[in-house]
């Protein structure tokens, strides 16, 4: 990552956008090699699992972090994502790429619907929505019979992609490029007047409205690009395990994750939800090895509830007020 | 009789009786959410814990469950008093209650779901009372006890809160704790004690709550999920604070999910608290928080 | 000063449930002119101040500003039309610097491109400029009520409503506000003073309008109104 990390008030000049674009390239780059240095099947698979949280925590931290606006629904987004990727791959035999684009579409169509419905009130309301929302989703989806309903839907992964080292890195890379988009994203919307308008939200509503903030439209520009982040994240899944089912889709680790890892890196910053999901992701990674994976969600619940506790504003911010 | 019509008569009694096990759940969250303005996403975990505690303790005891449910519920108050003392001192004290407050609950909820299955797997749980296989019949209409008793038990708990709420000193100032902390300081009441109070008082809610919902379905860890929306759907369509709001909004929506299920299958039903909840956001926000204002 | 119509308020009136909380009220206030607006607490002046903002979506009767109607505009769109307002307690976006603050209306107005530069422009006409980098808390209450008026200086006001901008200020710097108020006004920007400080009240107006209960009972040359002996019981009498 570039080193200008911290955001600094005012002036986004051209020079800094460009230094994050080389920095973050140089940075995949640089993992690339690594893992195929490595050769390593699991490594990609434990990379692709790391990174998808980046995506996932980066998509999150633009309306929650930003706007302060609790999207608790991250799961039901993220299946969105992987259960577009699924029907475009039934119905149209189409692969992960057009799966993420159409994964993309259809969560932030459901982001825009959402919000729309809800976020003209205050933001408890807009967060329960979001509560319900996953719930609801996953019926659907249970009693949708052309996506498996509850037993679930395959896909036949190809064993090599040309150009690649395997399947396993194919799908890392795809990934990784995502994580890069993603924070980009996140990072471009911080440094822009959407950025600014959000915060000012987040600070006082009304005040904005008072100054001439549009409210309403950059919290719903700020959801619909949000929930197309996490469809985003989703849609690659499917591709990646090779099957889904809607308990693995909607898992409740998206749904903790999603919260835990910006709030405990620092919501609202570029860079929190990066170190968070690195940090956390990696730790659950290493866990699931050696203890039971509700044990080791258990303990992502308690490390939300202390770190929100003692270090509201995450790592980032402890740092910063030091 | 017509069967569609006696299916519609069946439908609306049961929806009736379902309602009353809503109407429990909710009006714990009438206090917390309603009254405090806390938003205990916790509140329908906390009601399925109390579920799992009351199976626990009352198959141990050979105890009827809605009466265990009663001796566990002075244990949640003091959980529920312990859990606002810690929200009102990292989070209501600071102002960060919209977006840290909100995670904590979360997080609470979560450790608690997450709890459940670790200590007791994600199977399904129940305890049967031996007159929850007794049903009444009226003509065409079957009232089974199972459903019937843990609504009129929740209804009068309910009645008993009311009553503490119009008529005691303590009552009268939980009300007033959200419209105006600072005349209860002229009182010489502490606003942070009387919250403390009413919140215990709404984890209590839920144990009772949880106690009716063992004897109506089995329950898993996972079985708050569908309560977040119907509680808070329930609660809002109830006009937030009013418990007699709270009640009816419960039997109607007991009926209208039933007669969903009855007529379009029991899977939906998770649906229409959603669609429920949606709908009142969406065309009736200002009548119905008015508080803005 | 005897400009054209700027601010026209017909039949404005409000009820909460049953309560009515402003009635029938008729406002007229031309381009540049200095209004001051009294009344005891709960007499409607902030429920009126909310009618013309458009914080209440709806109210009674009709309220133009510039000949244009603003009933059912969200209160960004009013202030984008010219309407700045200040509020009784400073509200400023608490995790902005100060500088920040002030962008934020300029980036919403069509001045992004150079938002930073008219940012602290408008600071050094209120004299927080050199506070520029600092956050909200860090600020005194007087400054905090400055660089509420600098935020609305950036709205570039055809109207400002400063509702009781100077609660709570010592002596001076109640003069300082009342300075200020009167440069912003110099500058072209017609204001509506609600304010309980009586000398403030009469120095800045030169038009009053008191309301009483809801309703509007007097509007005229300001010796004249506080001399009417309906305004001295109803209002001054109880101080």
């Amino acid at each position: 990552m570039s080193a200008t990390a911290l955001p600094a008030p005012a002036v986004a000049g051209e020079r800094r956008h460009l230094s994050y674009w080389l920095g973050a390239t140089a940075v995949a780059v640089a993992l690339a090699v690594a893992l195929r240095l490595l050769g390593n099947e699991y490594g990609w698979y434990a990379g692709y699992f790391v990174l998808q949280y980046v995506v996932l925590a980066a998509a999150w931290n633009i309306l929650g972090g930003y706007a302060g606006y609790v999207n608790f629904g991250a799961a039901g987004f993220m299946a969105a994502g992987s259960y577009t990727a699924i029907v475009l791959y039934e119905s149209m035999g189409l692969g992960v790429i057009p799966g993420i684009l159409g994964g993309a579409v259809v969560a932030g169509l459901l982001g825009l619907g959402t919000g729309y419905l809800t976020l003209r009130l205050r933001g408890v309301y807009f967060s329960i929505a979001t509560l319900c929302l996953a719930v609801v989703l996953q019926t659907l989806i249970v009693n949708w019979d052309y996506v498996g309903g509850s037993r679930g839907a395959y896909i036949i992964r190809p064993m090599t992609v040309p150009g690649f080292a395997s399947y396993g890195e194919y799908i890392f890379i795809v990934m990784l490029v995502l994580a890069v988009l993603a924070v980009g994203i996140g990072r471009t919307v911080e440094m822009s007047r959407l950025g600014t308008g959000l915060q000012a939200i987040r600070d006082n509503e009304r005040a904005a409205e008072a100054v001439g903030v549009p409210t309403l439209r950059l919290k719903l520009i700020a959801c619909t690009l949000s929930g197309a982040l996490m469809g985003v994240a989703g849609a690659p899944l499917p591709f990646y395990a090779g099957y889904i089912n809607p308990e693995g889709a909607f898992n409740l680790a998206y749904a903790v994750n999603s919260i835990a890892m910006p709030l405990i890196g620092g919501a609202g910053t570029w860079l929190g939800p990066v170190i968070g999901a690195v940090l956390l992701a990696t730790l659950q990674q290493a866990a699931t090895v050696t203890i039971s994976s509700a044990l080791n969600l258990w303990i992502v619940g308690w490390m939300l509830v202390i770190f929100v506790a003692l270090f509201p504003r995450g790592i980032i911010g402890w740092f910063r007020n030091r | 009789m017509d069967p569609t019509l006696s299916l519609l008569l069946n439908g609306i009694v049961s929806g009736l009786l379902l309602g009353g096990l809503y109407a429990a759940a909710a009006s714990g969250l009438a206090v917390s959410f309603g009254m405090l303005d806390i938003v205990n996403i916790a509140h329908p975990a906390l009601m399925v814990a109390a579920g799992f505690a009351v199976i626990l303790l009352g198959g141990a005891l050979g105890l009827d469950p809605l009466l265990m449910a009663l001796l566990v519920a002075p244990a949640f108050a003091l959980l529920g008093m312990g859990i606002y003392t810690a929200y009102h001192h990292f989070f209501e004290r600071r102002g960060d209650e919209a977006l840290q407050g909100l995670a904590f609950f979360f997080g609470v909820m979560f450790i608690i779901e997450v709890g459940l299955v670790m200590a007791f797997g994600p199977e399904q749980r129940f305890l049967d009372p031996d007159w929850a296989f007794t049903t009444w019949r009226f003509g065409e209409i079957d009232v089974p006890l199972r459903m019937l008793i843990p609504a009129l038990v929740s209804l009068a708990a309910i009645g008993l809160l009311w009553l503490f709420l119009q008529r005691t000193f303590i009552g009268l100032a939980i009300a007033a704790v959200a419209q105006d902390a600072q005349a209860l300081r002229l009182m010489a009441v502490d606003p942070v004690r009387i919250k403390r109070l009413a919140f215990g008082i709404s984890v209590g809610f839920a144990a009772i709550a949880g106690g009716a919902l063992v004897v109506v379905q089995p329950i898993e860890p996972s079985s708050h999920h569908v309560f977040i929306g119907r509680v808070f759907a329930v609660c809002i369509m109830g006009g937030m604070a009013s418990l007699s709001g709270c009640v009816m909004a419960a039997l109607l929506f007991g009926v209208v999910e039933n007669l969903t299920a009855s007529f379009f299958g029991p899977s939906w039903s998770p649906a229409v608290a959603f669609g429920w909840l949606l709908l009142v956001l969406a065309v009736r926000p200002q009548g119905l928080f008015g508080r803005a204002a | 000063m005897s400009g054209a119509v700027l601010l026209r308020a017909e039949g404005v009136g409000k009820r909460f449930g049953g309560f009515t909380a402003l009635a029938d009220v008729n406002i007229e206030l031309r381009a540049g002119e200095r209004l001051g607006l009294i009344g005891p607490n709960g007499s409607g002046k902030s429920t009126f101040v909310n009618c013309i903002s458009g914080d209440f979506a709806a109210h009674d009767g009709k309220v133009t500003l510039g000949g244009q109607l603003l009933d059912g505009l969200k209160p960004h769109r009013r202030a984008r039309l010219g309407l700045a307002r200040t509020f009784q307690l400073p509200q400023p976006f608490a995790s902005l610097t100060v500088l920040e603050n002030v962008r934020v209306p300029l980036l919403f107005a069509g001045e992004a491109a150079h938002a930073s530069a008219r940012a602290f422009e408008c600071l050094e006409q209120v004299e927080l400029a050199a506070k520029a980098d600092k956050l909200p808390k860090e600020l005194t209450q007087v400054e905090q009520r400055r660089l509420e008026l600098a935020r609305a200086i950036a709205l570039r006001p055809q109207l400002l409503i400063a509702d009781e901008a100077m609660a709570g200020l010592s002596h001076a710097e109640v003069d300082q506000i009342i300075a200020l108020l009167l440069r912003m006004n110099a500058a072209g920007t017609a204001v509506i003073m609600i304010e309980h400080i009586m000398r403030a009240v009469t120095e800045f107006s030169e038009r009053l309008v008191v309301f009483v209960a809801g309703r509007k009972i007097a509007d005229g040359e300001p010796r004249e109104v506080l001399a009417m002996p309906e305004v001295e019981g109803a209002y001054l009498g109880k101080q």
